[in-house]
């Protein structure tokens, strides 16, 4: 009696019939979950990332989230340490024919793929083969651009023909872009399930979720110190700091310095890296006005680079110079006007036949990383004083990057990934024939010509010497305006210890980072 | 008037199929309006380095070669056989991304549905009871804050303060689905079914109180008071019950948009729903995803416009007899 009247209220029948639906809905959704048992704790340490990895194949993967995930499963022939020296990978050794036109790599011995094949030269030859094929559309194919051909005289031994000496190969092995793969596998298939040589094995990804990794205890290096790693997609910054707080996250690299003070400021450990990237201030030499030298120069002069990180980044970064590779670093106060020099400017500026000042159409991104506006904002105010009007075209990341590739910009406010070694750094840049030459609209004929003999020469000091006059080059044409490096946060909680953090922002060292 | 009901019936199921089309034609040329594509968006400034041969190659695995009328109508026909794409990205189909993330937003939606009736109906009550008196102004004060406090603000403040202070962030965990762990889940749904109900609870509850003024004054109220019906009998059965049209139609308009995924609070608190796909989709220019989910969406949002109709036949005979 008491059920009937209940269910004759239109309200309630409303209802019953929303639950059931909701119910119905839920229903088609149990049996999607593929691994609800394994939470945090335990031996599987959780990664904070604010985006899902957005590729399985590590030769295309540019986004930071995919490759330092793909970095944990596959190997590469060398590495790099914290100071970004070349180490052994999967190739034990190598050396150099007289001519530094042959490299011969001698293999790590014993070292298995994830499904159990042995790597062999014949797995080296093939990867270097299919990265060098354009069809393949390696993203860092123009690291091995100077490979003309590769021989495996022998299960252990890869041999590399180069056309022209390159002392930037080596470093460039390094990178997750250029890992090798099975000549088994295509890459089809390992961007369904990864299949590698490194310390963490592919186990499930729920798209939008998280990707879960196992250790690998075949690993040459060693059995990982967790039993296991899983990427957990949350994606809001601020999120991750709470899901840390909370203790269902352990680790994750924070890019918001605002946000690194509020983790800083809540118990976690944080460490603070410098990082390889540079902000900068790309000037397009081949448009007017910035054709005109003494204009490039009047904006050098005018600029406080600590200025900017002051009030665009909470102090958080250290002025630069170009290059910030930590071997071949630039002094930051070699450049014309280190300091802010207002006067010169403005008489750099007449001289230019500007006394009445110009205006500058600057490309910004939103959405690319997190202090872009602001730093274009400070530049305006700076710029300003010397009568420079800095016109700001704020575009999301997806117009940016189409403007900036297409080189269709007069200036353009960027972060920049920075490289171990210089030439991979640069020479795509500001060499003539660069495939980056149209983006960074500036290179000469001595700007070549110093590349060329960077590339050819070993000695690492006397690579020193010319990677400082190309340094000095590109800041005394003003080619950019160099601004700042900032920091690569990590944030871990204070179970986790161990994690050694790198400057080119690689997780490599998680296997070596244990929980509680 | 049966013939008119089926006639009407018939117009609907066109009109419905016509706007879905539209839906179609839009979400398909917008995305290719909009700068950049899967190739930009996946390498992001690494792809000016691109020589013209890797291009040509990148342009093939991702489709892009085709000819826009050839991409538009082979996805419209995969469509017709239950083949709503494959997302590159992701590495799996969008009907398997879709059946995971819908029912997560379903779930929401309708929790929150329930949160925002449970407190709007009955502050729109107590507020109707004396209209211009001191419940009134409370119940309105209430309702302007939910309407005007913007969700993400309560959601991040909500977050902040519960992980910080009581060490509990059930979103931090890995999603579970309702029927694989419902405890978890629900902890998980409670959070964001509370912001967004709560948003939700602002038009309800204002919807309500003008409907329920506007019955209190009618003549079968006068009657039914002076026939000595008990006052809870009163509220419920006789003003209640007729005020009811304007409120399922505020709620069925407010719980479509709902299914489109109320993407801010799916974003800070971590619910892999249905809007989360679609930004992600849009954000990496995964054209089968964001066209196949927006018409998903789109067909949903039709489908509860339909059943809003049908609902007001169930509850109001008036509605049955015209």
């Amino acid at each position: 009696m008491k059920l009937r009247t209940a269910l004759s209220s239109p309200v309630s029948r409303c209802l019953a019939v929303v639950a059931a639906a909701g119910l119905l809905a839920s229903a088609c959704s149990s049996g999607s979950n593929s691994n609800s048992s394994s939470g945090a704790g335990g031996g599987t340490l959780v990664v904070g990332y604010t985006a899902d990895p957005n590729t399985l194949d590590p030769w295309r993967a540019t986004q930071f989230q995919a490759a330092h995930m793909l970095e944990q499963v596959y190997g590469t022939l060398t590495q790099l340490d914290t100071n970004m020296n070349v180490q052994p990978g999967l190739a034990a050794s190598w050396q150099y024919s007289d001519d530094n036109k042959t490299l011969t790599l001698h293999l790590r011995q014993g070292v298995k793929f994830q499904d159990g094949q042995a790597f062999s030269s014949a797995d080296v030859k093939s990867s270097l083969d299919r990265l060098r094929d354009p069809a393949t559309a390696a993203v860092a194919a123009s690291y091995i651009a100077s490979v003309q051909s590769v021989d495996a005289p022998d299960a252990n031994t890869a041999v590399l023909h180069l056309s022209t000496p390159d002392a930037g190969l080596l470093a460039g092995l390094a990178t997750v872009n250029l890992a090798m793969l099975s000549k088994d596998n295509t890459e089809q298939q390992v961007s369904q399930k990864p299949n590698g040589t490194g310390p963490f094995s592919y186990t499930t990804r729920a798209p939008n979720q998280s990707v879960s990794l196992k250790a690998n205890p075949d690993y040459w290096g060693g059995k990982p110190k967790v039993a296991a790693l899983q990427f957990r997609i949350i994606p809001d910054e601020s999120s991750v700091v709470s899901a840390m707080q909370s203790g269902n996250v352990n680790f994750a690299v924070l890019n918001d310095p605002t946000v690194a003070k509020t983790a800083q400021g809540s118990g976690l450990t944080l460490n603070k890296t410098p990082d390889l990237a540079y902000h900068a201030l790309q000037l397009n030499s081949r448009k007017a006005p910035l054709n005109n030298l003494n204009v490039r120069l009047a904006m050098q002069c005018a600029i406080s680079r600590q200025q900017v990180i002051d009030t665009a980044a909470l102090g958080e970064g250290t002025p630069i110079g170009p290059i910030t590779s930590p071997a071949f670093k630039s002094d930051p106060n070699s450049q014309p006007c280190a300091t802010q020099d207002v006067a010169k400017a403005k008489t750099l500026l007449s001289q230019a036949g500007f006394p009445n000042g110009l205006t500058i159409n600057t490309i910004v991104s939103t959405g690319l990383y997190a202090t872009s506006v602001n730093e274009a904002q400070n530049l305006q105010s700076q710029l300003k004083a010397v009568g420079i009007t800095l016109k700001l075209q704020t575009l999301d990341s997806a117009a940016y990057v189409d403007a900036w590739k297409a080189g269709n910009f007069t200036a353009a406010l960027a972060l920049n990934g920075g490289s171990p070694d210089p030439d991979g750094m640069y020479g795509r840049y500001f060499t003539s024939t660069g495939n980056l030459n149209k983006v960074a609209g500036y290179s000469s004929p001595q700007l070549d010509q110093l590349f060329a003999q960077g590339k050819s020469t070993t000695d690492p000091a006397q690579r020193k010497q010319i990677y400082t006059q190309i340094s000095n080059n590109l800041v005394d044409n003003a080619a950019w305006i160099w601004l700042f490096s900032s920091y690569d946060y990590t944030a871990m909680t204070k179970s986790v210890s161990g994690f050694t953090p790198m400057p080119n922002g690689s997780l490599i060292n998680l296997w070596k980072t244990s929980l509680g | 008037m049966r013939r008119f009901a089926r006639h009407s019936l018939t117009r609907r199921l066109v009109e419905a199929v016509l706007t879905l089309f539209g839906v179609a034609v839009l979400v398909f040329a917008m995305l290719r309006a909009i700068p950049g594509d899967q190739i930009t968006a996946t390498l992001g400034t690494e792809s000016a380095a691109l020589s013209p041969d890797q291009l040509a190659s990148l342009r093939d695995y991702y489709g892009l070669d085709k000819p826009l009328p050839v991409q538009f109508f082979s996805w419209l026909g995969d469509i017709f056989t239950g083949n709503l794409g494959y997302s590159q990205r992701a590495g799996e189909s969008v009907l398997a991304m879709t059946e995971s993330a819908l029912p997560i937003t379903i779930e929401l939606a309708i929790l929150a549905t329930i949160v925002g009736l449970v407190i709007g109906v009955p502050l729109a009550m107590l507020s109707a009871s004396r209209p211009n008196g001191a419940r009134d102004g409370v119940s309105q004060v209430i309702g302007l804050l939910a309407l005007s406090i913007p969700n993400f603000l309560i959601a991040a403040t909500l977050l902040t303060l519960i992980s910080k202070y009581a060490h509990y962030n059930p979103n931090a965990g890995e999603f579970q689905h309702l029927f694989a762990n419902p405890g978890v889940n629900l902890q998980q749904m409670m959070f964001p079914a509370l912001v967004l109900g709560f948003g939700l609870a602002a038009p309800i509850m204002r919807t309500a109180r003008t409907s329920l003024l506007e019955v209190s004054t009618a003549d079968f109220m006068r009657t039914a008071r002076g026939k000595g019906v008990a006052p809870m009998r009163l509220r419920v059965r006789h003003l209640l019950h007729n005020a009811l049209n304007p409120i399922i139609t505020m709620t069925g308009i407010q719980f479509g948009y709902l299914l489109g995924g109320a993407i801010v609070v799916e974003q800070i608190f971590s619910v892999p729903g249905i809007g989360q796909q679609v930004l992600v989709g849009m954000q990496q220019k995964d054209y089968a995803v964001v066209q196949s989910t927006v018409l998903v969406i789109a067909t949903l949002f039709v489908l509860v416009n339909l059943l809003t109709d049908f609902l007001y036949r169930v509850v109001d005979p008036r509605v049955r007899a015209s």
